[in-house]
């Protein structure tokens, strides 16, 4: 079955959706590529394609990983399955 | 394997492979730009390779020019080269770097002539230039012969999760089989530089990376006036889901596959000296920049994922679409040689992304126009470092 977001490591806190038109609410399966396990989780907002959603609760402060590395600052607080982008993460760097 | 074919191309007077057989004629300066079109207006199959720079530069900015420049004519997709200048000193050094190939190539220059008189001369030669290419005939190559170039752009997280490491599969597969490849983008790797650091073949690499990447990462503290968000990560990166540099610069590094090792690196548009092998250019990450310098050090063939559809091309080397991303292999089809959208869907795995990529790779090579060319994108932007005098 086609997954709705792929989470390329298994210690990311984040995920891809891959899939065009996640609503908010809905039931979602994803495959964590590192492992070849599938995993579920409630979409807290609508996610667009391509546009990362939280696997857990990240409060400010948070570091995102994603291909098991650093990959920014949580600026705003985000819960499990939320919409993770530039509203709630900057960079580290510049 | 895939990766131990060959391809059909043309060998020229110094033994290097190309896949096309342009006839080109060159400005070496802005003002030489109409007459150079002019020529190629004149005489079919023959195209101009108009730019916006040559005049008044100096120090490390006009080598880079004169290396890009020179580089274009030496290129084995150009089979012969006409040169046209303001006047005749800087010409004839343009002449010169490109004669050294053994390849055909005749100077003019405008001052005490006139364009007329300049695209008429100009026009009767790249009419003899163009008769003599045209008879030219390709021939069997094999891998290691094959210079190929790498960079991405438009792109979004499908990018980091499909594209970029088909692209990677197949630098490790022709890695072996000898080919020389090369990818750039100093600043796009901030956030991922110590693990390409890691990625290099001898600790003499290494060194050079750091401090090339350093150099760049100075430069950009210096002249930033905000954390470069809708630059670097680009609006386009960020609509398509990228959020910081760090992410996209993971992304960015897929493409050099999971084993290959970077021999050198090299400064913009220098021609790789150490044999087959993948090398790191220091280059900026704008998709016509980055393309011009890598064609100018003589890669015949270019691999280009996406993600939100970047539409670029390039006049001598073919530059070939990939994207992972489902709604732009629908959306903007047109501009795409090859959709890995599969992966995503766990439909394909990367092994057999990265053997379609080598197999429209190869037929690009031995004559496939790229979706770039059909559309007819021939984007030649030099790279300017600084202010010119």
């Amino acid at each position: 079955m086609q997954p709705h977001f792929l989470v390329h490591d298994n210690g990311d806190n984040v995920g891809v959706a891959v899939v065009e038109g996640i609503a908010a609410g809905a039931e979602l399966s994803g495959w964590v590529m590192d492992t070849d396990e599938t995993i579920t989780l409630k979409a807290k907002d609508a996610i667009p394609l391509g546009h990362k959603i939280a696997l857990k609760a990240l409060p400010e402060g948070e570091t995102v990983v994603k291909y098991g590395h650093d990959v920014g600052r949580v600026v705003a607080g985000v819960e499990p399955g939320g919409h993770v982008h530039v509203q709630n993460v900057k960079t580290k760097r510049w | 394997m895939a990766a131990e074919r060959i391809f059909m191309g043309y060998r020229r007077e110094n033994d290097r492979v190309g896949i096309r057989n342009h006839v080109v004629v060159l400005p070496v300066d802005d003002i030489s730009n109409a007459a150079c079109e002019a020529v190629a207006n004149n005489i079919k199959g023959v195209q101009a390779l108009p730019h916006s720079y040559g005049r008044l530069q100096f120090g490390a900015d006009l080598e880079l020019t004169f290396r890009t420049l020179i580089g274009t004519g030496c290129n084995p997709n150009v089979a012969a080269v006409i040169v046209i200048g303001i006047e005749p000193g800087w010409t004839k050094r343009i002449v010169d770097g490109i004669a050294a190939t053994g390849k055909p190539v005749e100077g003019f220059a405008i001052e005490e002539h006139g364009d007329i008189d300049t695209v008429a001369r100009a026009s009767r030669k790249a009419k003899e230039f163009v008769q003599w290419a045209t008879e030219k005939q390709r021939e069997e190559a094999s891998l290691d012969e094959l210079h190929i170039a790498t960079k991405c752009g438009e792109s979004d997280t499908t990018s980091g999760l499909g594209s970029c490491p088909t692209v990677g599969n197949l630098i490790d597969k022709v890695d072996v089989a000898g080919a020389t490849t090369c990818f750039g983008e100093t600043s796009e790797l901030t956030g991922a530089e110590m693990i390409c650091a890691d990625r290099a073949a001898t600790p003499e690499a290494r060194e050079k990376f750091v401090r090339t990447w350093n150099a760049y990462n100075d430069f950009i503290n210096e002249n930033k006036t905000d954390d470069l968000s809708e630059s670097q990560p680009t609006k386009g990166n960020i609509a398509g889901g990228l959020t910081t540099i760090e992410e996209k610069a993971f992304g960015n590094l897929q493409k050099i596959g999971k084993v290959a090792r970077y021999i050198d690196v090299l400064e913009p548009a220098e021609t790789p000296a150490k044999g087959a092998g993948l090398y790191f250019m220091d280059t900026s990450s704008a998709a016509a920049e980055c393309n011009t310098l890598q064609a100018a050090a003589g890669f015949v063939v270019h691999l280009f994922p996406t993600g939100q559809g970047n539409i670029i091309g390039n006049p001598i080397m073919p530059v070939i679409k990939l994207t992972a991303n489902p709604k732009t292999a629908r959306t903007m089809a047109e501009h795409i040689d090859l959709d890995v959208s599969g992966l995503l869907r766990r439909e394909m795995n990367l092994d057999e992304a990265g053997d379609r990529l080598i197999d429209i790779t190869l037929r690009t090579c031995n004559g496939r126009m790229t979706a770039a060319e059909a559309l007819g994108h021939r984007e030649f932007v030099i790279t300017k470092l600084y202010r010119s005098a």
